[in-house]
């Protein structure tokens, strides 16, 4: 299986153990991530707050790159892990269904996107998730059958921030305010998922840098949260996220919330865990807080 | 033929972008008129007068009114001509308001198309012909559909003036939502305790059947001759033997049954009485609970039954009943909230509705009337009422107000404090609607004797906070800033639409009804209990949201209309019906498929088969006309010649 791939700029640089355990668990499932040959920013947050043209040309570049990619490799989907790159294609290419929008986005661009065809078929293709890959074109019977150590025992609060299911008409996937597809993945690789009423709730996203403070309280109540429901640890799926709910434990502390030890990762490096992939693939040495208690708890050492 | 136009300046409504002196003097050149004029209101009495002496003075047969549209006043007009010893139908309207001067500005093009109507009117009216009605008995007979406080109020009022009234009734007992109620606004006094002895009433009048478990299939016929067909569910209870004992209820096993009544607040048993003043007070088995009827094992309320009442082989049953009048009251249901996944769409147990909290404050609901949460059985210390989940919100297509949520809330939240004085309630509210007698003050009561927290502005989410409790979170609009406010208990003001099975309803009456399933009235100001199929009137709820008061004064009001239609002797028909031309007709019957009112049968004429129109029954819809293949039948007033002559008016202009 061939599949289209944008890693986006977080998993070059802040979140590459994202991107090195993303690439672990496709390739150990067979799955081919095609990465575009010389793509860039996807438009996102200095993009498109301030201008929406420029943010979906620059979206429009890379659309057309996956396009390319896809024929090349005879790849039926084309996938993002980071959502801040997924919202920011999709919104892009449902702009651009209107003639006027992206006649505008085109003359941005030195090579212009090929236009809508007489059936009303978009040339640029659609973009999921992995997230959304995984659980709708692989399928939870194939994720269970690579499962060679179970996460039995391991409680886990899936988290999947604000932009993965909404808003729902330009997403369209899951349910917009209680998306599950996290859920039952994590729960056929063998754990304990919590119900966790936060899942959609806002990190801080940005907001970090001007305001540390609004963020602090954010991720604290999710933290909280996380805690009350007695998880060991919160699976993420956004570099965003992840940075603000592992990176941040200690602002969250002192933003007057009690201190956390919990640690934060990737639901792919999860997914290394349960499939015994090399620790070295999966990066978890990158996390600000120690996973070795859950570790432990599945029979595992950081080091091994 | 000798032809009056009168050209209506409707004030400034017309003349502000009509020239009507300039139209009245292009009527002059028109065939067969006589006389033509333009005054400043054809309908005042003046207006009237006028054309009554224009009449005489010119000895008009037939007269034009260029002004609003027929709804409005064409029965006007017609009553004026009549009086000046005209026939009513020797008499046309223009409609130059709505259609013209109301929908343009360009003051020349709007008086060119008033000219070309009035020309059409008047080509009409020169092949216009005098009809006459018929006269016809009428059945002193009234069908009230629903048992909800207007259907009540109606079917007393009509049984007070000496109608024989049927009130059929979905459920096994009347009472409606109100039943449901643990007291009213804005009095605070206890909704069964006055509602009770209404329904007494109603089971104890001589002139009314109550017809419970049982619902309208079908209505054929006309104003003042309906047919109906009504279903009468299998209650598996012979109700002339069943006294109300309960026995039963108390000896069956399957005790887990759901309380549709209590709103699901809490278990019944298969076989129940809904509630202790159940009106008839006759136990009813639901077949889906009951182990007997779906597992073939039990039986033990036929074992206890004193009068063996119990029939587990009860079917359906087909009743036809003989009405002259339909007052439909079937009330609303709640909207379904459980799409707003910010709720938590129906999966956090202590989000309750409105009616389900108005369960558990009742004495005589689940609780015993003790505030306590569905998930643990404590009594709620904070409690959150959030308003508008389901109306005023175009994003779930439920644009309206609800109109008495605000009430209700502020309501319950007085009766919280009632219950449970060290409680603290919030409500989340967009406005405050009270505009109803002593409802403003209600509402001030609520905040400052009872010092319930009110907070303008939406919640954003419902979240369960891991230790039991809920977090509810809001903006609060006049602070500009976000609120978190702990909540044991968050009740939802849910709004209203159409009653379930509404829009079925509403085609087998023939009546209209809207997006949210409620019935259409005649007309929203001056004809709010009228339906546009005669015979037919509304009470209630069902025609829009609507509170206690309002729904007993429209009760009232559509009792009214029915009294007043069933106390003439003889009804008239109107004569705008089709007829047969019996030598071009061959039979076919197309007409008789595609009449919406039965109003045609087949007749063997001489040995042929031929159409007949029954003259009371038709409508005048025009359907058989437009489909006769052989163009055999005709509409009186709308023939085939008079259209026709309003289209070669149209082209020649």
């Amino acid at each position: 299986m061939n599949v289209a791939y944008y890693p986006g700029c977080s998993g070059k640089g802040t979140s590459v153990e994202y991107e090195r355990s993303t690439q672990a668990v496709f390739a150990s499932l067979g799955i081919s991530l095609r990465e575009l040959s010389d793509w860039s920013c996807c438009g996102s947050t200095p993009a498109h707050a301030t201008d929406a043209r420029l943010s979906a040309a620059l979206s429009a570049r890379n659309l057309c790159l996956a396009a390319d990619t896809m024929r090349r490799y005879d790849a039926t989907r084309f996938t993002t892990p980071c959502p801040s790159c997924l919202a920011n294609l999709k919104t892009a290419r449902h702009h651009m269904a209107e003639a006027k929008f992206r006649e505008q986005v085109n003359k941005l661009l030195d090579s212009p996107c090929p236009a809508i065809s007489d059936k009303g078929e978009d040339p640029l293709p659609e973009v999921v998730s992995t997230l959304q890959l995984l659980v709708e074109d692989y399928g939870l019977d194939n994720i269970a059958a690579a499962v060679r150590t179970p996460l039995s025992g391991l409680k886990i609060a899936p988290y999947y921030g604000c932009l993965l299911s909404r808003p729902a008409d330009i997403m369209k996937f899951d349910d917009p305010e209680n998306p599950t597809s996290m859920d039952r993945l994590l729960e056929a690789l063998g754990a304990e998922v919590v119900p966790f009423p936060l899942k959609t709730e806002c990190c801080g996203a940005a907001m970090g840098i001007p305001r540390r403070d609004i963020t602090s309280r954010l991720t604290g109540r999710i933290l909280e949260t996380a805690v009350t429901y007695k998880a060991d640890v919160v699976a993420v799926a956004c570099p965003l996220c992840h940075m603000n709910l592992d990176l941040r434990q200690q602002q969250a502390k002192a933003a007057g919330n009690a201190s956390y030890k919990l640690p934060v990762l990737y639901f792919t490096q999860l997914m290394g865990l349960a499939y015994n992939l090399p620790m070295s693939e999966l990066g978890l040495d990158k996390l600000a807080v120690d996973p070795s208690e859950i570790l432990h708890k599945i029979g595992k050492e950081v080091s091994a | 033929m000798k032809i009056g136009v009168f050209i209506c300046h409707c004030g400034s409504n017309i003349a502000a972008t009509v020239d009507c002196a300039k139209v009245a003097e292009n009527a002059r050149a028109f065939p067969d008129v006589v006389f033509s004029t333009d005054t400043m209101y054809t309908c005042s009495e003046p207006g009237q007068e006028e054309i009554i002496a224009a009449i005489k003075a010119h000895s008009l047969d037939g007269v034009v009114v260029a002004s609003c549209s027929p709804r409005m006043h064409e029965p006007t007009f017609r009553r004026t001509v009549e009086r000046a010893g005209l026939n009513r139908y020797m008499f046309e309207m223009a409609n130059i308001r709505e259609h013209v001067s109301w929908i343009g500005k360009d003051r020349e093009a709007n008086t060119n198309k008033a000219t070309e109507l009035v020309l059409m009117a008047v080509e009409k009216l020169r092949r216009n012909a005098p009809l006459f009605s018929k006269k016809f008995e009428s059945t002193k007979k009234v069908l009230v559909i629903g048992g909800g406080v207007a259907g009540i109020q109606a079917a007393l009022d009509c049984a007070d003036a000496g109608l024989k009234v049927v009130l059929v009734e979905r459920e096994t007992t009347i009472g409606g939502k109100m039943a449901k109620l643990d007291k009213t606004f804005p009095t605070v006094d206890c909704s069964s305790c006055i509602l009770g002895p209404k329904m007494v009433d109603v089971a104890q009048h001589p002139n009314i059947t109550l017809m419970a478990a049982s619902e309208v299939t079908g209505v054929s016929g006309y104003v003042g001759n309906f047919t109906v067909s009504i279903k009468r569910r299998a209650t598996y209870v012979d109700w002339s033997k069943c006294t109300g004992c309960g026995l039963c209820t108390e000896k069956c096993p399957a005790k887990k049954s759901p309380d549709k009544f209590n709103e699901f607040m809490g278990p019944t048993t298969a076989i129940n009485i809904p509630f202790p003043q159940a009106i008839p007070k006759k136990a009813a088995i639901d077949p889906a609970a009951c182990r007997k009827l779906t597992g073939g094992k039990c039986g033990v309320c036929a074992k206890i039954c004193p009068t063996g009442a119990i029939n587990y082989e009860m079917k359906d049953e087909i009743a036809t009943e003989q009405v002259g009048a339909i007052v439909a009251a079937s009330g609303y249901d709640l909207v379904d909230w459980t799409i707003y996944g910010e709720y938590g769409g129906g999966r956090y147990p202590d989000v309750i509705t409105s009616l389900q909290y108005e369960r558990l404050l009742s004495a005589a609901g689940p609780t015993g009337g003790h505030i306590l949460r569905p998930s643990d059985g404590k009594e709620p210390k904070r409690i959150v009422f959030i308003q508008c989940v389901g109306s005023r919100d175009k994003s779930i297509g439920r644009p309206y107000c609800s109109g008495f949520c605000c009430m209700y809330t502020a309501k319950q939240a007085v009766l919280t404090k009632d219950h449970i004085p060290d409680s603290q309630s919030y409500v989340f509210y967009m406005d405050i609607r009270a505009p109803g007698k002593m409802y403003d003050e209600f509402t001030r009561r609520a905040i400052e004797e009872y010092g319930t927290e009110y907070i303008r502005g939406r919640v954003s989410a419902i979240q369960p906070d891991g230790k039991g409790r809920y977090i509810v979170r809001g903006a609060d609009t006049l602070l500009g800033k976000p609120v978190d406010v702990l909540a044991d208990l968050v009740v939802l003001a849910v709004g209203v639409e159409g009653a379930k099975g509404a829009g079925k309803l509403a085609e087998t009456l023939h009546i209209s009804y809207d997006h949210y399933g409620f019935f259409m009235e005649s007309h929203c100001k001056l004809r709010p209990v009228e339906t546009n199929t005669a015979g037919v009137f509304l009470a209630g709820a069902c025609q829009g949201a609507k509170d206690i008061p309002s729904s007993v004064a429209q009760g009232s009001g559509a009792a009214a209309k029915v009294i007043g239609l069933l106390s003439k002797p003889q009804l008239e028909n109107d004569p705008q019906v089709s007829s047969v031309d019996i030598k071009r007709c061959v039979g076919c019957g197309k007409c008789v498929d595609v009449c919406p009112f039965q109003a045609i049968t087949k007749e063997n004429i001489r040995g042929e088969i031929k159409a007949q129109v029954i003259e009371a029954v038709c409508q005048g819809c025009g359907l058989c006309v437009a489909t006769c293949p052989q163009g055999a039948i005709q509409l009186s007033h709308f023939t085939d010649n008079q259209i026709l002559a309003e289209v070669n008016a149209l082209c020649q202009c």
